[in-house]
């Protein structure tokens, strides 16, 4: 079967965008990524749009133009803009569409998320003990591993300070200053072990992607940037997930393990044939953990690694070229397809500062988030 | 001190907390979750540190129903050996001396440390702390 192809991508820049809605910046993108593309709104046959908290994508029409244009809303959790660009895909797939849009755009209030135990089916004396705080379950997850495997805390800080060295290179990005490894080291606990650096925020921003099949992509004349397998899974039994009253004394393996296995199965290529990752980094132990959870290398040779600078813009597998979550925020709808506009700019050379060395050909995206959820995009180019 | 919530303390002397096992399953989980899957099992008072942090701001409310006046507090994930992993606080003992894999023992803490007649919530300190 023929590939999709991506064909345009158009990012609004993350941060805090005051005045502009998250409806606005995902429209913002979308216009940017039908410049990129050589197309017009008239051409899309269909759209998928993400958003957790910023109104309903298909509000957008208003904006774009009213063509009567199949658009719809996907809500998914962390997995939220994964899912719309795994729809998107299916769509063009099944032969029914030539070219079609995956859009996702958010706008969080300031701090950290709000919870209630309600919403998540869980007794309400849970919250009032103070345990519906996600940064608790983050910090407890890396202490366990860094136990398990002996990854040290100047590791996570080393991780903190790489995604704001690239972010600063980023234009997208919403952390543009570098800051120093004691700097984050020493800075105000959150949740030990984790300082106020090592943890992401949520903000704004929006994506969109243009996806088309092979055959309309050939005839646009675009770079061929392929999609070749994209994986949106759940949890198995025996997985560590926020806001776990008790967890099971089996242990289990993760909705990562899964979507990424079958989306390197669905390539018909493996971990070391790719050429740059971002990987889930909602603070930076997760990008630890992601490295071994993904398959690029076993538990607890992160430390190595991060010591060696293999996962640096030059090195063996660059992860978070710009900056990840930890220096462009996470807005949940857009989140997941910001990876895939990166990897899309890496993979045509178009990254700048950032860009990769040696013309990278494959590129991964990972996201992972609650409840439980991961999705995973393999391109080639 | 009263327990924060039912069901969540036997009424015995020393207090269990009581976990929800699987009829069909057996996999135990706490608390009892009420409905006809689960029935209700005293778990171990006795367990290990399987990891743990320090909530070091005070959350938001609500739901956290804790003092204005925020202090530090511990908080982990305690293994009771073939049943579950339970969270709770982690009392009576320094922040630097916590480390996974200690032995620890069932008891309970005032949702507000300075005001004994708050709701009692399930706590683990070291084997061999004073009480």
């Amino acid at each position: 079967m023929s590939d999709v192809c991506i064909i345009g991508a158009g990012i609004h820049r993350f941060g805090r965008t005051d005045g502009m809605t998250g409806v606005d910046q995902g429209v913002f993108a979308v216009r940017e990524a039908l410049k990129d593309a050589g197309a017009e709104w008239n051409d899309i046959q269909f759209a998928y749009g993400s958003s957790d908290a910023a109104g309903n994508p298909d509000t957008m029409v208003d904006q774009l133009g009213l063509t009567g244009v199949q658009f719809i809303n996907v809500r998914n959790g962390c997995a939220a803009g994964g899912s719309a660009l795994f729809s998107a895909q299916m769509a063009i797939k099944s032969g029914e569409y030539d070219i079609g849009i995956a859009v996702g755009f958010d706008k969080h209030p300031r701090g950290a998320f709000d919870a209630k135990p309600s919403e998540y089916n869980l007794p309400e004396w849970y919250g009032d003990a103070g345990y519906m705080v996600t940064t608790q379950f983050f910090a407890m997850k890396i202490q366990r591993y860094m136990h398990l495997y002996g990854i040290s805390r100047e590791t996570l800080g080393r991780i903190a300070e790489k995604a704001f060295r690239n972010g600063a290179l980023t234009p997208h990005a919403w952390r543009r200053d570098p800051v120093a490894l004691d700097t984050i080291l020493d800075a105000p606990m959150i949740s030990d072990p984790y300082s106020k650096f090592m943890f992401c925020s949520p903000g704004e921003g929006g994506v969109a992607l243009i996806l088309a099949s092979e055959k309309k992509a050939r005839e646009l004349g675009k770079p061929l940037v392929r999609l070749k397998s994209a994986t949106m899974r759940t949890r198995p039994p025996g997985s560590f997930e926020v806001f776990a009253p008790s967890i099971d004394v089996e242990r289990g393996g993760s909705a990562t393990n899964i979507a990424s296995r079958d989306a390197f199965e669905m390539a018909g290529i493996g971990p070391q044939d790719i050429s740059v990752a971002q990987l889930q980094d909602t603070e930076c132990g997760a990008e630890i953990m992601h490295m071994a959870e993904n398959g690029f290398c076993a538990d607890g040779d992160q430390e190595k690694w991060i010591a060696e600078g293999l996962t640096e813009i030059g090195g063996k597998l660059p992860v978070n070229t710009d900056g990840g979550c930890l220096a462009c925020g996470e807005p949940i709808g857009a989140s997941g397809l910001r990876q895939v506009y990166e990897n899309v700019i890496q993979l045509r050379g178009d990254a700048g500062d950032r860009q990769v060395p040696g013309n990278p050909r494959t590129a991964y995206s990972h996201v992972y988030g609650a409840p439980g959820v991961s999705a995973v995009t393999i391109m080639e180019i | 001190m009263h327990p924060i919530a039912d069901g969540l303390f036997t009424p015995s002397n020393p207090p269990r907390l009581i976990g929800g096992r699987d009829v069909a399953s057996g996999r135990i989980v706490f608390p009892c979750p009420e409905n006809d899957r689960f029935e209700p099992v005293p778990l171990s008072s006795e367990g290990t540190l399987w990891s743990y942090t320090i909530q070091r701001f005070r959350p938001k409310s609500p739901p956290y129903a804790g003092p204005e006046d925020f202090c530090p507090w511990a908080i982990g994930y305690v293994e009771l050996p073939g049943e579950t992993i339970v969270e709770a606080r982690i009392t009576n003992v320094d922040f630097d001396d916590i480390e996974i894999g200690m032995e620890l023992r069932l008891t309970a803490v005032p949702l507000d440390p300075d005001d004994q007649s708050s709701p009692a919530i399930p706590a683990f300190e070291p084997i061999g702390a004073a009480a």
